[in-house]
């Protein structure tokens, strides 16, 4: 059904009856309660829920970001955090794309790039800058490498960051709602070029959104997820081929698909309103 | 074809030329003028309260041959020099501290108390301590400066490292970096920005107290003229001396080394944060 999927060997996230527990100021908040997905992989898997319904909470568990709280986490069958270790340790082998962008500020693009091989001792600066040159170059980022990130525009931003993430050649790449805070012209700019980079590179991805239409276009597959706690709702196979590009948007299938959840997300997206949550 | 063929014809636009005042030179010297031309009419007129202080002309009469005199000069290079070392060591120690502070809970709650103790205690106050603490004059004139600059180079570098972003640190510890990784390429660049309004504002300061530490020198030993004991003890002597325009003189003159040490921090500051240019 995909070109890449059957190629992909590595980058197999099981969630396995994840719980987590926040403690806040009002007492207990349950963010995530029996949660189990499974991502297979080299797909694109999108987490569609409401604003602050726990999306992100799984994602910074597998980050390891934050601990979980009950059930386990495996990355290719190897554990992530569960009873006995329940914070991730955070690696190059899930690599995090945020929602308002994380690139370091003093340094070029460029620099940006190369950042995790020269940390990670992998390459001399030299050579990971070389490497960088080269992938930026594939991702359409030619010119730019000199530029500080407060001289291009968002969308370049966004662009450079998620080829920062990927020259840490990164099983899986976790993207946090990355082109939230987009106009929605640059935003399918942005679809196309994820795309394009995602037929290039073996990568499973993790990616986080409250907006449907992108999560139908991009995923494999969709996991709309309850309000708090989160759990998937229902998980929906998105049976339009890849490789994809905007014109899908106004194929009937991807209507079809469409109408078939775009109720259940309204659904919770209203649960979550009544119960006035706020983002975590 | 017609669009580019018209934009060939069509005239170009004519910039207008910037108008005179719009020079930021030409609005400072304008502004220096205006100051200069009250305060004389004012002396002249002897108005009630800016009346009473020189008009800028005594002032200039007084100056000119302090020009030529080599104690002047001299106490800029005395001032100079301890405002530098003090403040030096005010960045030397603070920054660390700074850091460390931000940096570390332990760190923070023994020595924070502490620190906001000693904080509120201006530099005049710690004069008579300072005679008594430091075995020479020069080190406890340079005390009393370093004390007017750590605390704010201090306080803007705790604020500075404690509003870095989280994600910098996430996304740096997700492509493996290590705590030493995240100290040099995240932490201390991000609060460089800090440091340097902390340098700005903590310069300025060292020379606000320069006077109060320069009254421990006493004067300026083998030099010629009482003056070479600092611009803030010029100051001090001019006024036990009785001599009104040596003292603005001297006001003036620290003002204008206030002047140019923080321009050149901030020159400096540009440097080092490039990235900030753009904004």
């Amino acid at each position: 059904m995909n070109i890449r999927q059957e190629f992909a060997t590595k980058g197999a996230i099981r969630i396995e009856h994840v719980d987590k527990v926040y403690h806040a100021r009002e007492g207990e908040v349950q963010a995530v309660a029996d949660c189990s997905l499974e991502i297979r992989p080299g797909e694109i898997c999108m987490i569609v829920g409401p604003s602050g319904c726990g999306k992100t909470t799984l994602l910074n568990a597998i980050a390891g970001f934050h601990d979980i709280t009950g059930g386990a986490i495996y990355l290719d069958g190897e554990l992530l955090c569960g009873p006995d270790r329940p914070k991730a340790e955070p690696g190059p082998d899930r690599v995090v794309v945020f929602q308002n962008g994380a690139l370091f500020p003093w340094k070029t693009n460029l620099e940006n790039v190369a950042f995790g091989p020269v940390v990670q001792g992998k390459m001399g600066r030299k050579e990971a800058e070389d490497k960088a040159r080269g992938m930026m170059a594939d991702a359409g980022l030619v010119g730019v490498e000199h530029n500080y990130p407060g001289e291009v525009s968002s969308g370049m931003r966004r662009r450079v960051e998620i080829v920062r993430a990927l020259m840490n050649d990164p099983k899986v790449l976790l993207l946090d709602e990355p082109f939230r805070a987009l106009d929605s012209l640059t935003k399918s700019v942005m679809h196309e070029a994820l795309l394009e980079i995602y037929y290039k590179n073996k990568v499973t991805i993790f990616f986080i959104t409250h907006d449907l239409e992108e999560a139908i276009f991009l995923g494999h597959r969709v996991a709309i997820m309850t309000t708090r706690p989160c759990r998937p709702k229902k998980i929906l196979e998105v049976d339009i081929p890849h490789p994809r590009n905007y014109s899908v948007l106004t194929s009937p299938r991807f209507r079809e698909l469409m109408e078939e959840t775009v109720s259940a997300v309204h659904e919770e997206a209203v649960k979550a309103f009544e119960a006035g949550e706020k983002e975590m | 074809m017609s669009a580019v063929a018209s934009a060939a014809v069509r005239p170009p636009v004519k910039k207008p030329g910037k108008p005179w005042f719009s020079h930021p030179m030409v609005r400072a010297m304008i502004s220096i003028a205006v100051f200069i031309g009250v305060w004389e009419v004012a002396a002249r007129l002897n108005w009630p309260w800016i009346g009473q202080a020189p008009a800028p002309t005594k002032v200039l009469d007084a100056w000119i041959p302090l020009l030529s005199d080599q104690g002047y000069w001299y106490s800029w290079y005395q001032s100079s020099r301890r405002v530098l070392s003090g403040f030096l060591a005010a960045m030397i120690i603070g920054i660390p501290f700074g850091l460390a502070m931000a940096t570390s809970r332990v760190f923070n709650d023994v020595t924070f108390p502490v620190f906001e103790i000693l904080r509120p205690v201006p530099p005049l106050a710690w004069v008579p301590a300072a005679i008594i603490f430091w075995p020479t004059q020069e080190l406890s004139i340079g005390f009393v400066i370093f004390l007017g600059a750590i605390y704010t180079i201090m306080l803007n570098v705790i604020g500075g490292a404690r509003s870095i972003d989280i994600r910098f640190f996430q996304a740096a510890r997700s492509m493996g970096s290590s705590n030493w990784d995240i100290f040099r390429r995240i932490i201390l660049p991000a609060v460089l920005p800090s440091i340097i309004v902390g340098m700005e504002v903590g310069i300025g300061i060292t020379w606000n107290v320069v006077v109060a530490a320069e009254m421990i020198s006493g004067g300026g030993g083998a030099i010629q003229s009482s003056a070479g004991g600092g611009l803030g003890f010029f100051i001090w002597n001019s006024y036990i001396g009785g001599s009104y325009p040596l003292i603005v003189v001297g006001m003036i003159s620290i003002g204008i080394a206030g002047y140019i040490s923080s321009a050149i921090i901030r020159r400096l500051g540009i440097y080092v944060t490039p990235w900030l240019r753009l904004r």
